[in-house]
């Protein structure tokens, strides 16, 4: 078919977490340049089925680039070439044909390997259960306006609440720091009236969670902020480490 | 455990502790250039080994020599901690290093360092263990007060016996360790030259990511305030300082 790609693969296959991984390739022939990127493993998963060989397993769940389940560093890129992308979102047409793609998991000491591509990030829901939330009554969806909060701090409440947890920041940091991660976490309450009751206590109990789980330390290279689909802002980072030194140093 | 050592414990203190003591060095820097400065005049020393003294023997400032020695051990010790742990973050590293646009500096923090801390130990052998221990030459300047005409002779290392200003019959006399002399000979040598100034391309590197960067860690990442660390990073500490030392040894080579 005209306009059809070949392309070759090189993916990571890793038994499971304690056997060492390594790339093998495969070719993805007649590859069509508006199938996403997950579709096009789809069609050479479909193909090693037929084989009776395991398929590649990788994660995904929603598609729509909304729930933050899809992964893999493409090209030494987390969620690949595109900006502001998830790798669900990214189609073929950002390749071209011939390409050769190695396709990689998060690398992180705290994601590890699952299985081929898998990576368990149960480290990020730890962190939320620490702190994530807003534990006090704030009784129905209030009237417009009842709650004076301006437009600007709105705003950036809801730009560090648009983070889907992918850990997108960790895979592309060299430290493989989650910071990008827990600022945005922290600063989604911080702004807001509804997190001020818990607000040091939550930056503490994240922090530390975070350094727990054997995440790096950031190195402020603003890798992350580069890499994030969702465009989370390093500003939130900044503002983490004020929280976090509040809570410790001058606020309790 | 206590606030404070679950603040400087964790990885965000471990930050904390890199960035106040990297822009303590960085304040040392501008006194130390400014101070310096006075390599440039035509005085035969005079102005600068006078400065020597005063640095060297005024209590408050000794005080705070010490705290800058320490602030190089704390920062480069902590730099090693903070590197073996970021190293334990990825075990298995990606078979395409990832491209993210970050600028080169941020990524070499480590290597640009090290040069910064060979470079100190070099220079703390050549002209500070030198001085404290007595091994640099001696001068007198007299100086006539009425026309402030000054003429030096070299002294001895038997004539001198402890920095001396006196007035005698309408001349000063300054009796002081000459390590204008020290500076000027040790730059004759084109290799320690070369190596001077490419230590302060490295102090440039690594000062254009880290003076900015303290400001990030402290949380000082303000949409109005942050441009202007920012500029100062690059400009100041990343081009002027750097630039300024660089002269120097350049000046002794080429006079």
């Amino acid at each position: 078919m005209s306009g059809h790609m070949n392309l070759t693969l090189k993916v990571w296959r890793q038994k499971n977490s304690t056997t060492p991984g390594k790339f093998v390739t495969y070719k993805a022939d007649e590859i069509s340049p508006d199938m996403s990127f997950l579709e096009m493993l789809d069609v050479v998963n479909e193909d090693l089925v037929k084989k009776k060989e395991d398929p590649i397993h990788f994660d995904h769940d929603c598609r729509e680039g909304i729930c933050g389940m899809c992964s893999l560093v493409i090209n030494g890129e987390p969620h690949g070439p595109k900006r502001a992308t998830t790798t669900c979102q990214l189609h073929m047409r950002s390749f071209s044909d011939k390409d050769t793609i190695v396709i990689e998991p998060w690398r992180a000491t705290a994601f590890p390997v699952v299985k081929d591509l898998v990576t368990n990030r149960s480290s990020f829901d730890r962190i939320q259960q620490a702190g994530g939330y807003v534990s006090v009554g704030t009784g129905g969806v209030p009237d417009a306006n009842e709650i004076p909060i301006s437009k600007v701090i709105a705003d950036e409440a809801m730009s560090s609440a648009t983070c889907i947890g992918c850990g997108a920041c960790v895979a592309a940091c060299k430290n493989a720091s989650a910071m990008l991660f827990v600022s945005a976490k922290i600063s989604q309450f911080a702004l807001l009236p509804q997190g001020q009751p818990e607000r040091y206590a939550r930056a503490e109990a994240m922090v530390l969670q975070m350094d727990e789980e054997g995440f790096g330390g950031c190195t402020n290279t603003y890798a992350c902020e580069a890499q994030c689909p969702k465009e989370i802002k390093v500003t939130n980072i900044a503002r983490m480490n004020r929280e976090f030194f509040n809570a410790e140093l001058i606020k309790s | 455990m206590s606030n404070f050592s679950k603040a400087f414990s964790s990885t965000l203190g471990r930050k904390l502790i890199m960035s106040l003591t990297g822009l303590f060095l960085c304040s040392f820097l501008i006194i130390h250039l400014i101070g310096n400065f006075q390599l440039f005049k035509n005085d035969d020393g005079l102005g600068f080994n006078q400065y020597a003294h005063f640095m060297t023997h005024f209590t408050p400032i000794k005080v705070v020599s010490y705290l800058l020695y320490a602030s190089i051990i704390v920062h480069s010790v902590w730099a090693i901690i903070i590197t073996r742990k970021n190293r334990a973050a990825r075990p298995v590293a990606y078979a395409i290093k990832p491209k993210d646009g970050s600028i080169w500096s941020s990524r070499n923090m480590g290597i640009l360092g090290t040069i910064i801390f060979v470079f100190i130990v070099v220079h703390m052998s050549n002209f500070w263990y030198k001085y404290h221990q007595g091994y640099t030459p001696y001068i007198e300047y007299q100086t006539d007060v009425k026309t402030g005409a000054t003429t030096s002779r070299v002294l001895d290392a038997s004539e001198f016996k402890q920095y001396t200003v006196y007035v005698e019959n309408g001349v000063e006399v300054i009796q002081t360790e000459d390590l204008y002399k020290e500076v000027a000979i040790a730059f004759q040598q084109w290799w320690l030259v070369a190596f001077y100034v490419l230590a302060m391309a490295a102090l440039a590197f690594h000062l254009i990511h880290g003076f900015q960067s303290a400001f990030q860690t402290l949380g000082w990442n303000h949409r109005k305030y942050f441009p202007i660390a920012k500029f100062l990073g690059v400009w100041g500490f990343g081009l002027l300082i750097p630039i300024g030392f660089a002269l120097m040894p350049l000046y002794f080579l080429f006079k």
